[in-house]
């Protein structure tokens, strides 16, 4: 009765993880620029692979192998945002984004405004 | 030749112990031999493989960390959820903003800690960050309107008042005060 139960949460928990998998593959189509198929493509991994780890945590019924999975987890949470940081800053900053879609954009006021200070500073150097 | 300051053994002691911890759960023994060989290994590591140390506040609240992580999962998942949603939705008719968001700190870790809870909750990503300003900015999916993005800079300064309540020094609890000035150490606004 006990292992029919743990199987089905078991069960449920894998399926859950696969959802998100899904998610990730939905959004990648779907979505319409390299930023927001970066959402798509690292976050509900987060999830996902949380909810994996707590399958294999329930399915093998050992405390030892708790500690291995926690760590998995917390591995993953300090390396994909890194990696999700890199590949959107050089993106952007390679224009592959489309403004278009942009509703509003904080960070193109400022990359503008410090253009515009380097030309003047530009244009005070060569007319001296 | 380069000169290098010893770190006292009190500020290298939290990443010993994590150190310990995770040569115990690789080889799933938390036995005492284990974990003395794990010291012993994590000591010489330590100081072999010399990295600058990260500056922790020496004080670190147990009850709001659970909170925190409470809220992390809570966000996950609702997060997780919705940007599902918008995948099978909206798709390609998206509108996104890059939102910035001026953080109370200074604090590098603060800072660093703060962009990586946001990149790891579905529907923002940290693009760049100025380390100047303490001022990150944000991919956000789904924000049309200034509300929107308001309700995103809102919520990237509960992100960080929590993670000051956790692990922040004095002067960022004091920063939390509704009237204290921003970054009083002198740097430049912007």
């Amino acid at each position: 009765m006990m292992d029919a139960a743990l199987d089905v949460l078991t069960m449920v928990l894998l399926l859950g993880g696969a959802l998100m998998s899904l998610a990730a593959a939905v959004g990648l189509l779907r979505f319409p620029d390299l930023l927001s198929r970066m959402h798509a493509a690292t976050k509900p991994q987060v999830l996902g692979l949380l909810l994996f780890l707590m399958a294999i945590a329930v399915e093998q019924r050992s405390w030892a192998i708790v500690p291995v999975l926690i760590i998995c987890w917390i591995f993953q949470l300090l390396t994909a945002p890194v990696s999700a940081h890199m590949v959107g800053r050089a993106g952007y900053r390679t224009k592959h984004l489309r403004k278009d879609l942009l509703s509003m954009d904080d960070l193109d006021d400022v990359v503008q405004h410090a253009a515009t200070r380097r030309r003047e500073a530009g244009d005070r150097a060569s007319s001296d | 030749m380069m000169t290098r300051q010893r770190i006292p053994l009190r500020v290298e002691l939290p990443l010993l112990i994590w150190l310990v911890l995770v040569w115990g759960a690789l080889w799933q023994d938390f036995s005492l031999g284990n974990l003395v060989f794990g010291a012993i290994i994590a000591f010489t590591v330590a100081n072999l493989l010399y990295l600058p140390p990260v500056e922790l506040s020496g004080r670190f609240n147990v009850f709001y960390a659970v909170g925190f992580a409470g809220r992390f999962l809570y966000q996950l998942v609702l997060a997780s959820a919705q940007v599902f949603w918008l995948a099978l939705t909206r798709g390609p008719k998206l509108e996104n903003a890059v939102v910035g968001v001026r953080l109370r700190s200074p604090s590098d870790l603060l800072v660093t800690a703060t962009g990586h809870i946001l990149s790891l909750i579905p529907g923002s990503l940290v693009v760049e960050v100025d380390r100047s300003t303490s001022t990150l900015y944000l991919h956000c999916l789904n924000v049309s309107t200034s509300d929107d993005a308001e309700k995103v800079r809102q919520n990237a300064l509960r992100t960080e008042e929590w993670l000051i309540r956790v692990m922040g020094n004095r002067e960022d609890l004091a920063r939390l005060h509704p009237d204290a000035p921003h970054h009083s150490d002198g740097r430049k606004h912007p």
